[in-house]
């Protein structure tokens, strides 16, 4: 581990004058499963860990049929699929916080922790993307929001700012007759990073695809928003046509590179074929 | 279970709780990395960024000088060098030169570990950096670089080659006339096949800690395979004498073979002397993939010839594996296993042992057999294909039996392939259908020979007729049960007033490794002969107590000692407590003991049978049920008989489906951790069947053959059957990751 | 500069004070401070589950978690599952049904196992293995494992 100190705060102020003063070395701690393991390998310098989660508003899972959800920065996994509201509304979130990690790191990890790593693999990102989710950060000029799909910026990398924390992700109510379903492909089934991730949310009118979102992982230097494959299934009914040409727009969308987990070629191919299949879930959910 | 008119035992094939099972459950067992003692150091371990490098300095002054360090080491503090060429030390700090990315350079022992860590990143090496090679093929090319410009290739009749090379050892076996078989068949095929480096993958990290006195004599605790060896090496890297050395027991988390070399206990001892202190070196997760010894990578050609028959008439093997930076890949068993299992009149083997810029290899599991057995099932497999034949049937035609030889000259005994294919032929599994799309039904067999070598064991008798058993084998996953309970078998007692201890090396006499599957075999014979020497030395005593010839004292396998009628007429008789209850006052207590070196190790069979789902859209293969089936001699603990055949397959399949060193132009390994190096989890695996066949070994008192080493051998070939049934695809590089299975069925174009 | 600090947790039912650097995991503290021997080291990234323990009642590597984060906190290692005078139910299931080896993964699956059935007292084997796929083993092929948390989980429900 390398030569660090430990601050604990109990205000979202207080955690923005931390970081002012910790400059880019200090690091938020939340769930702390990937930022202490990059502390203890050396891969970056950090010096100063901020734990956040004495702040109660980081850490809330707080569900209102108009306004929607809210998921502090820091909740664990384990307590967003332990939330009955969430399992009610939003599945996806169920679909990638049941398989981030083992159950161990599940105890700590959190979709915060997750979006804010900017892996282009995070595993629960591409379903906040999908799901509308808008990122709530606290800065020394106070608060902005950003939504999830403009958050990351490449790879280990995103919008924060100098003194600026996620404090929130927000997501709308649920719309009538929409469904949304989140799924990664990895070599075990368990513990991997993905190969390929995947998620999609659609709303029906009647038989036909009013609106669609799709998303994909670990196919791009960030996690990508594919506008492309939503609009391929708008405005008819779901069809073998529709769907595989959703699945053409993403694996056009996919810039994947070769490495360790996964070929250029491997990552193209599961992109259509992990849209096809999410796209199915989320219908299934929608009509549910 | 099968059963062949098998002796009625007592304690053997029961399932008592294993004698030292409550401290592991209850966290105090104690592990190498348990060790503590007053005053002790941790430390770290500087290693080799490049994978082919010439040292040319090191400079340690800024990290002696850094507040904390108490010492810090280099290979210049090994005793001077004798000889040319590598010696076995420089894989434990490197010499000259570093031949693999994690090669050991420097160490620093500190007052914390962190410290420890921080000092290692100031010490300075100056490196000339030397092209490297990473895969066999090309390492045997002309032109290839050399990592030892000393080295001349062992050929077959003991001569050595006459320039410099990276093949160290060529080895090979023939017999009858391969060219003559070919011509008989009527069909030959011929396959090329690939393994990748693999690890095995133990929990528990090396660990090394030692104390070295003022006195020069050393204490040493490690996790080991092999508690004699360790005092040995350490004795000989550091040039003392090997009184000097004592290794003291620890638990083991795990070895599979990797935990037979020895690599951080002279380098502890080292920083031990240095900083008057006891030091202990613990490797990350990091430093286990990259710096101790994995199994090798291999490419190997296979040709075989069949009648339409089935009959096999000609078998060929070309085998090339990877050795790491210096000499010692287990290529050697991997060309006498290759064709084991099958009674082939005409065969040529032939095996390189190659070095290349990756870690030094070590054993791993019946090692070199489950790479050249891979090669073979998969091409037996193809036959049965080409001749419509069930191939566990093709497999029965051609297995061999009592009195078929090997082309390396082994004659088998009586030994179970036939009984473990009929069992599989009978099984529920393979009688059972199998439906569905993209699934598949496997089989394959596999061979290891299982060894002796010297085991020690000494036992003592308390009043109260409990007896403690010390020996100095490593358990690694239950051999203290396996003994105590053939220990109390042959003295007619039961498991439960045993009492089994391993013990230091000063303590108990030459035990040669725990590897091999040697363990519960050659501490039965030495269980058997230290009770039989307890039996004879209690029926003396009882022959004194009752002032009677000891000709007509018996010792009974009831564990009751009976003697000639007393003048009273009524017969005399001591059980086993009563006479130990005696001997305090009857001459003292007695010690019964063994040193035994058997090489009447009995050769093990298996056969597994294994069902796949594959994902055609993904490449990914479910394991949907597996069956194995394995001639184990007798099962002392049916548990853990049953315990290490489910171990094996499941890092069989391991190895068969996602387990690889994977490396990036610069000769590193990318995925040195248990995220990227993907070991099975819970959920990739369903419930391992097994069918227990007993073929006593008549060259062991209770019939073991040996149970370890087998069961990891036929899971890849079995599975390779499967997949090609499930998608008609024939995988021959291992593993058989959905990468490599996409690719493979992947258009072009996609 | 790390710094020291004091921290007061209760550790297996004792409260416990101990001198940690900012440096230290809690998996190093429990071992190298508080002499908890029993929650191992497989990996320190979270990766193995060697090193599980309960904080505050749930499952966590104790790899990835700050010696000074659980200041306040309740630690249960391997080492509190037994009462005084006999094992846990799950310990005598490893111990009957053989479910351990080499045992270096024991106190983890242990700990993992009992976090499982606090939470769901009769799991299906499918449960049993995806709240088990943070916890390696190498020696077993957790068939044995799976069968003796199944064992526990109906001794542990007829008996209560």
């Amino acid at each position: 581990m390398q030569d660090l100190r430990y601050a604990k705060v109990s205000t979202v102020d207080d955690a923005v004058a931390a970081l002012q003063a910790g400059g880019s070395t200090a690091r938020v701690l939340a769930g702390g499963t990937d930022v202490i393991v990059q502390a203890r390998a050396r891969t970056r310098a950090i010096d100063m860990l901020i734990d956040i989660k004495g702040i109660d508003e980081v850490l809330q899972v707080a569900f209102d049929a108009d306004g929607g959800l809210t998921i502090g920065a820091a909740a664990p996994c384990y307590r967003i699929y332990g939330d009955a509201d969430v399992r009610e509304h939003y599945p996806a979130l169920i679909d990638c916080s049941t398989l981030i990690g083992g159950t161990g790191v599940q105890g700590r990890a959190s979709l915060g922790g997750n979006l804010c790593n900017s892996s282009p693999s995070g595993d629960s990102i591409p379903a906040m993307i999908v799901l509308e989710g808008r990122a709530e950060i606290a800065g020394p000029n106070g608060r902005r929001t950003v939504p999830v799909e403009d958050f990351c910026t490449g790879p280990g990398r995103n919008v924060l700012e100098p003194g600026e924390l996620l404090v929130s992700i927000h997501f709308p109510a649920p719309a009538p007759n929409s469904g949304a379903a989140f799924l990664r492909f990895i070599p075990r089934n368990e513990m991997d990073i993905a190969v390929v991730n995947a998620a999609t949310q659609l709303r029906f009118d009647g038989d036909t695809v009013s609106w669609a979102r799709v998303s994909l992982g670990a196919t791009a230097p960030t996690p990508l928003f594919v506008t492309a494959a939503g609009e391929a299934l708008v405005g008819a009914a779901l069809s073998d046509e529709t769907i595989a040409a959703a699945a053409a727009a993403s694996k056009a969308a996919a810039s994947p590179i070769d490495d360790m987990r996964g070929s250029i070629k491997q990552r193209k191919h599961l992109s259509a074929v992990y849209t096809q299949r999410t796209i199915a879930i989320a219908a299934e959910r929608a009509r549910g | 279970m099968v059963t062949t008119e098998k002796p009625k035992y007592k304690v053997v094939g029961t399932r008592p709780i294993r004698p030292d099972g409550v401290e592991k459950v209850n966290g105090r067992a104690e592990y190498g990395a348990d060790v503590s003692l007053p005053g002790l150091l941790p430390g770290a371990v500087l290693r080799s960024p490049h994978a082919h490098a010439r040292i040319l300095s090191i400079d340690t002054s800024k990290a002696e000088a850094m507040a904390g360090v108490r010492a810090v080491v280099t290979s210049a503090d090994f005793p001077p060098r004798e000889g040319d060429g590598p010696q076995a030390r420089d894989n434990v700090l490197a010499h000259d030169k570093v031949l693999y990315v994690g090669h050991a350079v420097a160490a620093v022992a500190a007052v914390d570990l962190h410290t420890a860590e921080d000092a290692v990143e100031l010490i300075e090496v100056q490196y000339e950096v030397l092209p490297h090679v990473m895969d066999v093929r090309d390492a045997m090319l002309d032109g290839a670089p050399i990592l030892d410009a000393t080295l001349r290739t062992g050929e077959p009749d003991g001569s050595k080659g006459d320039s410099a090379t990276n093949v160290a050892q060529h080895i090979h076996y023939e017999k009858g006339d391969l060219a003559a078989g070919f011509a008989e068949a009527d069909i030959v095929i011929e396959r090329e096949y690939e393994t990748t480096m693999a690890h095995q993958g133990y929990i528990e990290p090396q660990n090394g800690t030692a104390l070295w006195g003022p006195d020069d004599q050393i204490r040493i605790w490690t996790s080991t395979q092999g508690l004699f060896a360790v005092r040995d090496t350490v004795a000989g890297m550091l040039g003392l004498p090997v009184k000097s050395v004592k290794v003291e027991p620890v638990e083991i988390g795990g070895g599979f073979g990797g935990k037979i070399p020895t690599y951080l206990p002279p380098v502890a001892a080292l920083l031990s002397r240095k900083s008057g202190k006891p030091v202990k070196l613990t490797m990350s997760r990091k430093e286990v993939l990259e710096a101790t010894g994995p199994t090798s990578g291999t490419y190997m050609r296979v040709k075989m010839g069949a009648k339409k028959d089935g009959t096999l008439t000609a078998m060929e093997a070309w085998l090339a594996f990877e050795a790491g930076g210096y000499p010692g890949s287990p290529v050697g068993a991997a060309t006498m296993c290759v064709f084991a299992p099958y009674a082939c009149a005409n065969q040529v083997i032939d095996g390189y042992d190659v070095l290349v810029n990756k870690p030094q290899t070590a054993a791993y599991r019946a090692p070199g057999a489950p790479a050249s057995e891979y090669a073979a099932e998969c091409l037996i497999d193809e036959i049965a294909e080409a001749l419509d034949r069930d191939p566990l049937e093709l497999r029965l035609q051609n297995s061999v039996k009592e009195g078929d030889s090997r082309a390396d000259g082994f004659t088998y005994g009586p030994v179970g392939h036939v009984e473990c294919l009929q069992e599989a032929q009978e099984s529920p599994h393979y009688q059972s259908e199998l439906s569905g799309e993209n699934r598949g039904r496997g089989v394959a067999s596999g061979f290891w020979f299982n060894i002796g070598f010297e085991t020690s064991m000494a036992a003592q008798i308390q009043s109260d007729g409990t007896v403690p058993l010390v020996m100095g084998a490593v358990d690694i996953g239950g051999s203290r049960a396996s003994a105590a309970m053939q220990f109390a078998e042959t003295l007619g007692i039961a498991s439960e007033d045993i009492k089994p201890h391993i013990v230091d090396t000063d303590s108990v006499g030459f035990t040669f490794l725990t590897g091999g599957s040697r363990t519960a075999f050659a501490n039965g014979w030495a269980a058997y002969e230290c009770a039989m020497d307890m039996r004879r030395q209690m029926e003396e005593r009882a022959a004194t107590i009752w002032d009677c010839d000891r000709e007509s004292v018996r010792y009974d396998d009831d564990g009751v000692i009976r003697g000639p009628a007393a003048a009273a007429g009524a017969p005399q008789e001591f059980t086993f407590k009563e006479l130990a209850a005696e001997l305090p006052n009857t001459g003292g207590g007695i010690v019964g003991r063994a040193d035994v070196s058997k090489t009447t190790h009995g050769p093990a069979f298996a056969t597994h049978i294994v069902d796949v789902e594959v994902d055609a859209e993904t490449g990914k293969v479910e394991v949907l049920r597996y069956t194995a089936i394995q001639d184990v001699g007798t099962a002392i603990h049916p548990s853990y008989v049953e315990g290490q055949m489910q171990g094996g397959a499941a890092q069989g399949i391991g190895m068969a489906l996602n387990e690889e060193y994977i490396w990036d132009d610069k000769g590193r390994m990318v995925n040195s951790s248990l995220l990227d190096y993907r070991m099975p989890t819970a959920l990739d695996l369903p419930m391992l069947d097994t069918i227990i066949v007993e073929v006593p070994n008549p060259g062991h008192p209770y019939g073991v053959r040996g149970v370890g080493e087998v069961p990891i051998i036929p899971p890849a070939p079995a599975l390779h059957a499967a997949i090609y049934n499930a998608i008609g695809e024939r995988m021959r590089t291992l593993p058989m990751s959905p990468r490599r299975i996409l690719e493979r069925t992947l258009p072009d174009d996609e | 500069m790390s710094d020291k600090i004091i921290v007061s947790a209760t550790i297996n039912g004792d409260p416990t004070d101990i001198l940690v650097s900012s440096r230290d995991s809690l998996l190093e503290a429990l071992r190298e401070r508080a002499g908890v021997l029993g929650v191992k080291e497989g990996c320190n990234d979270g990766n193995c589950g060697a090193c599980s323990v309960l904080l505050d009642g749930r499952l966590v590597n104790s790899c990835l978690v700050m010696a000074a984060e659980v200041e306040g906190s309740d630690v249960t290692t391997v080492e509190g599952l037994a009462e005084a005078d006999h094992l846990h139910p799950l310990q005598q299931a490893f111990l009957e049904d053989a479910a351990l080896q080499c045992g270096i993964c024991t106190p983890g699956f242990l700990v993992a196992a009992k976090a499982l059935l606090d939470e769901n007292p009769s799991p299906s084997e499918h449960e049993i293995r995806y709240w088990l796929a943070g916890n390696l083993c190498r020696c077993t092929g957790y068939d044995k494992i799976v069968r003796a948390v199944q064992h526990a989980a109906e001794t542990l429900q007829t008996t209560s």
